[in-house]
This record gives structure tokens, C-alpha cells and sequence, in this order.
């Protein structure tokens, strides 16, 4: 039984639509401990001063805001502890807008939303955003930290993904694109029929991380004492004058259905 | 194979290939967004700035990073050995390129599956393979699909071109989302006609053409800032650190990886080739990377206590050795 993690309440003009909030993403990930190589016990962390080397306990230990190169400006509890958002259940939706406005690469954490209470309102809300094809950009305050996201609908419920601050993303004016000598037309055509050839279909289901599998059987392997073979790998880049012709094969593998390369 | 490396001018997290049939283009990887950190350091309380050590319990005394290894635990609390070189010798050769097997529509991608987003710079001797695939990939609206490993882990993703550039965006798998039914959430509760039409004018009142990215901004940082640009004006609690010996990057530093793509998407970088095992680096080789560029290499290795260390901390952390 799944739980939630949060309870807000979601408004804009007069709606109001209470809702709960639900991790949409899990952890897969293998996990290590770092150990100390003589006696393979978990290492722990301390702080220490540079220069005595004395360990300084955690509740004696200080903030520093770096400022500029060499500055730092010493922050206390009590001055940090201003800073902190007000605690509240609001999900403030600040506007509507054309799902095409939010780039992708602000999105953060996925959450599913449930219905807290009210589901008329929960369905309605659902209900309205699919029908109108419009995304919300909301701020709300979830455990003494202010976030960002967008409210949307989602194979019929509701979800909230926490978007990236605006500074940290870097915006397609900042870069130039590689210039060089024009492309040939036919290279640039056989391109687009390999990809043309290799189109299909997003099927999330197909794709696995194998590697996590590989490593729990070397985790298996070395706990049975048993020895595991290694490799080594380059690949070499495709120069100039030999794009025509690798293009030309894979096409042709391509169109054959056969696995390419 | 030769022991030398290329001049490190412009590298980015990790350099390989993207196989596009039979055809490899050389490509350098870097991060889409810009580190942003809280600038909260942790300082004794005289003011000088902590640095983070590794203690062992039962020798009691500190441990040098060298003497870590990375730990596997068993259900017994044993735990199994892992080097780097290990986890890297386990990859089939293929699954060290960014191999494009499927191209699948853009639009078709779900906003859930997005997990973060990295820049593609051409880095063989040329760029008309790099320029071939974005002209080509852009003008069919898809997205190429792949798994890779970089360094440690395998990582499904997504290359789209915009504007002549290639971009890597890293997808989660999909058993690592969770399903409406994974959380139990029940279908669509029915909505009387009325209260959807009503829902649906209070969102069109409610709705513009464009975000504004003043909502987009982090609050929080700012105020943070704020606060300590007051203490400095009124002379409180200011500290003087000595950065020349490299204990901490300069701010100036975190846009440096910036600066690298900016030069690898310009120029035909001339010696870097790819080099899809780029491990164990030295110290002096680390240094001359920018904090930013550690810290993301330290994130990716799991490098406890990482948010926190200083340029120096991330060098020794992940210096003379490869991850434990």
C-alpha cells in the first residue's frame, strides 16, 4: 500500500481541489557501502579542521555563504532559519499554459496526484485539463522547501513534476551549432532514409537496464569465488571518406532487417 | 593501445561514440544545466572552512581515500568487493557507444521518463558526421533511443537534435516509475458535466500564452543571497579564505564547462579522440577541472558528502585511484 507523502491543497481562481501527493518514481539502483580496505567495516564521515585536525562535532559546526572568491559570510541557525518558507498546503497554480511552453529539460520528479477528500473536484480538474490541453506551472511549499512544477493531466489522473529553477538551464541561445564544409545531398538523403528504416515505435517495456543484472551476477560470481572475464573496448570514428559507403551499408542492412553494425 | 592521453582542452563528462548504423560519430558529453549550488559551506566555529574525512570505527583512526573500497551487502552484513575496473570489464562491447537502434517520435516520450539533460559535442577530427545526423534527425521530429554505460552505470537514452545540436537527455527505466495502480490510485472519479465545464473556464481564465521564468526562479537562492550580501555591507561575520592553494573553485569556474562546449561545438578539437574507458585520473590531471566538472563526476560515482566538499575534497576524493 502505497502512501502518501504530502497532503496540499491545489487553487487557482475559485477551485479548489484537495489532493495527495505520491513518489512516481522508484529507486532500482545498486547501492554500495565505502569500506575500509584492511577490515572491510563501513567507513563513517567526520569533519574535521583543516588545520588542527580535530573533529568538530556536528552541532558546533557553523554556515558559510560563499560570496566571491576568498569570501565567506558566516550564517547563523537563527538567520537561516528566516530564509524558510512558511509553511503551507497551497499548490498555487500561477497560470495555465500550452504544455509545448515547458521544455522537458526542466522537468525534475515526477508525482502522481490522488484525491484527497473531494474526488468530484479531482475528476473534474483531470478532466478539464485533457480536454484542454493545458499544463499549470504551480508553487507550493513541501517540507520547509519552496518547489516549482507543472500541474498535469496523466492517462487520467493528476500529476505534479518539479521543474528546474530557470538559471540552471542552459537556453538554446547561449550555443552555436558546428559549422563546416555544406553536406552532400546524397549523404544527407541516405541519412534520413536510415533513419527512416530504423523508425518505430516508443515502447518503454523494451528497454532494460542490463547492467544492474551484470553486476548482481559479479556481485554472485565473486561471492561464490568464482573469476569473471573482462573486456576492452574502442570504437573508431567514421572519417570522411568512408561516410558514403558506411551509410550506403547500413542502409542496406537496414532495409534487410538485419541488425546493423 | 597507447598509454598517452589526448590533451584535455575541451572534454566533457565522457567521451565516446554514437553509432548510427555503421557509421561512428566521435562525441563529447556535457551537462544541460549549470550548477547551481546552496554556496552553504561547513566551517568551524571560529569560521575556518571543515574539511571531510573518512574515520574507521575499528581501527579508530581516519582513513585515506585510497584505503576505501567500494562494499556490496549481503543479506548477512558481509560484504563483497566491487573495483571499477571490474564493473567496466563487465560491458559488452557495443554497450560502450551510444548505439541507435530506434528512432521513435519525439512527442511520444513521456514527460515521467525525462531524467536529466546533457549537450553533444562533435569531438572526432570532423564534424560532418556530428552535422549529418543533427541535420538529418532534426528535420524528422524523432528521437534516437539507446542504452550506454558511463562509467558505472547503464543509462537509457534519448538523442534529439535542435538547432544543429545534439542532445542526450537520460530516460528512467521503466520499471523505475510508478503506475497509477503502483500507488494505488484508483481510476478517473467521474465529474458531473457541469463541474467540468465550470473547471474548464476557471483554467481558461486562468491561462496565458507564455511562463514567465520569474516563476521559474528559485526563491530560496536568492534570499540566501541576499542575506549574506546584507552581513557583508554591514561588516558581519565576513570571512577571509585562501583560495589561491585551491581549497575552493571560484564562482567564476562553475560557468568553465560552459566555456568547454562552447569551444568544442566552434572548434575541430585536433587530439581528442574518444576514449570510452576515461578512468583513474591523477591528481594534478583533476585539478585543472573545474569544481563543477568534479562535483558532477563525484554525483556520478556516488561520492558521499559531495554537495558539501570543497574543490580540493573533490580532487583527493577522486584522485590516484577509480572509484572504490
Amino acid at each position: 500500500m502505497a502512501r502518501a507523502i504530502w497532503k496540499g491543497v491545489i487553487r487557482f481562481g475559485e477551485a479548489v481541489v484537495p489532493a495527495k501527493l505520491y513518489s512516481a518514481v522508484t529507486d532500482r539502483r545498486i547501492h554500495f557501502r565505502l569500506l575500509h580496505g584492511d577490515d572491510l567495516v563501513p567507513v563513517e564521515q567526520r569533519l574535521v579542521h583543516p588545520r588542527t585536525g580535530v573533529v568538530v562535532p556536528r552541532s558546533a559546526v557553523r554556515r558559510g555563504y560563499r560570496l566571491d572568491a576568498g569570501t565567506l559570510v558566516m550564517l547563523g541557525d537563527d538567520e537561516l532559519a528566516t530564509l524558510e518558507p512558511e509553511s503551507s498546503r497551497i499548490i498555487d497554480v500561477k497560470r495555465f499554459v500550452d504544455p509545448s511552453r515547458i521544455d522537458h529539460r526542466w522537468y525534475d520528479r515526477p508525482y502522481w496526484l490522488g484525491p484527497d477528500g473531494d474526488e468530484e473536484a479531482y475528476g473534474a480538474l483531470s478532466s478539464a485539463l485533457e480536454d484542454a490541453g493545458r499544463e499549470g506551472v504551480a508553487r507550493w511549499v513541501m517540507r520547509r522547501r519552496t518547489y516549482v512544477g507543472a500541474l498535469r493531466a496523466e492517462r487520467g489522473r493528476l500529476a505534479l513534476i518539479t521543474l528546474r529553477s530557470a538559471d540552471e538551464v542552459v537556453a538554446d541561445a547561449e550555443l552555436e551549432a558546428p559549422e563546416g564544409r555544406a553536406l552532400s545531398a546524397q549523404e544527407l538523403s541516405m541519412a534520413r532514409q536510415l533513419i527512416a528504416a530504423l523508425a518505430g515505435e516508443w515502447d518503454p517495456a523494451e528497454w532494460h537496464d542490463e547492467h544492474r543484472e551484470r553486476v548482481l551476477e559479479l556481485i554472485e560470481a565473486k561471492r561464490a569465488g568464482r573469476t569473471i572475464r573482462l573486456e576492452d573496448y574502442r570504437s573508431e570514428p567514421t572519417g570522411e571518406e568512408a561516410l558514403r559507403e558506411a551509410l550506403a551499408k547500413s542502409l542496406e542492412a537496414a532495409r534487410n532487417g538485419q541488425a546493423v553494425a | 593501445m597507447p598509454e598517452e592521453r589526448p590533451a584535455r582542452s575541451a572534454r566533457g563528462l565522457w567521451n565516446g561514440s554514437i553509432s548510427f548504423g555503421l557509421v561512428n560519430v566521435p562525441v563529447s558529453l556535457f551537462p544541460a544545466y549549470r550548477q547551481v549550488s546552496t554556496g552553504l559551506r561547513m566551517l568551524a566555529p571560529e569560521g575556518t572552512p571543515l574539511e571531510r574525512r573518512y574515520w574507521c570505527p575499528r581501527h579508530e583512526r581516519e582513513v585515506a581515500y585510497d584505503e576505501l573500497v567500494r562494499g556490496y551487502e549481503l543479506d548477512d552484513g558481509s560484504f563483497v568487493v566491487l573495483t571499477d575496473e571490474e564493473l567496466e570489464g563487465l560491458e559488452p562491447r557495443k554497450s560502450r557507444d551510444i548505439d541507435l537502434r530506434r528512432f521513435v517520435p519525439i512527442d511520444a516520450l513521456d514527460p515521467f521518463t525525462f531524467d536529466r539533460a546533457y549537450i553533444l559535442a562533435p569531438a572526432g577530427d570532423s564534424t560532418k558526421p556530428y552535422r549529418l545526423l543533427a541535420d538529418a534527425m532534426e528535420e524528422s521530429g524523432t528521437a534516437g533511443i539507446a542504452t550506454f554505460v558511463m562509467r558505472t552505470r547503464e543509462y537509457l537514452v534519448a538523442i534529439l537534435a535542435r538547432g544543429g545540436i545534439l542532445r542526450a537527455e537520460t530516460l528512467r527505466f521503466h520499471d523505475e516509475i510508478r503506475t497509477p495502480a503502483d500507488v494505488d490510485l484508483g481510476e478517473r472519479p467521474d465529474a458531473d458535466r457541469r463541474s467540468v465545464e465550470a473547471m474548464k473556464e476557471a483554467v481558461a481564465r486562468a491561462s496565458r500564452d507564455a511562463i514567465v521564468r520569474s516563476e521559474l526562479q528559485d526563491e530560496h537562492a536568492r534570499r540566501l543571497e541576499a542575506l549574506a550580501r546584507g552581513k557583508r555591507r554591514a561588516g558581519e561575520g565576513v570571512i577571509e579564505v585562501d583560495e589561491a592553494v585551491g581549497e575552493d573553485a571560484a564562482d567564476g569556474q562553475v560557468i568553465d564547462l560552459m566555456a568547454a562546449l562552447k569551444q568544442s561545438l566552434r572548434a575541430q578539437p585536433k587530439r581528442a579522440s574518444p576514449d570510452a574507458s576515461d578512468t583513474g585520473s591523477s591528481a594534478k590531471e583533476l585539478a585543472s577541472r573545474t569544481k563543477a566538472e568534479l562535483y558532477e563526476e563525484a554525483r556520478r560515482r556516488d561520492v558521499p558528502g559531495r554537495s558539501s566538499m570543497s574543490k580540493a575534497e573533490l580532487v583527493r576524493a577522486l584522485s590516484g585511484r577509480r572509484a572504490p
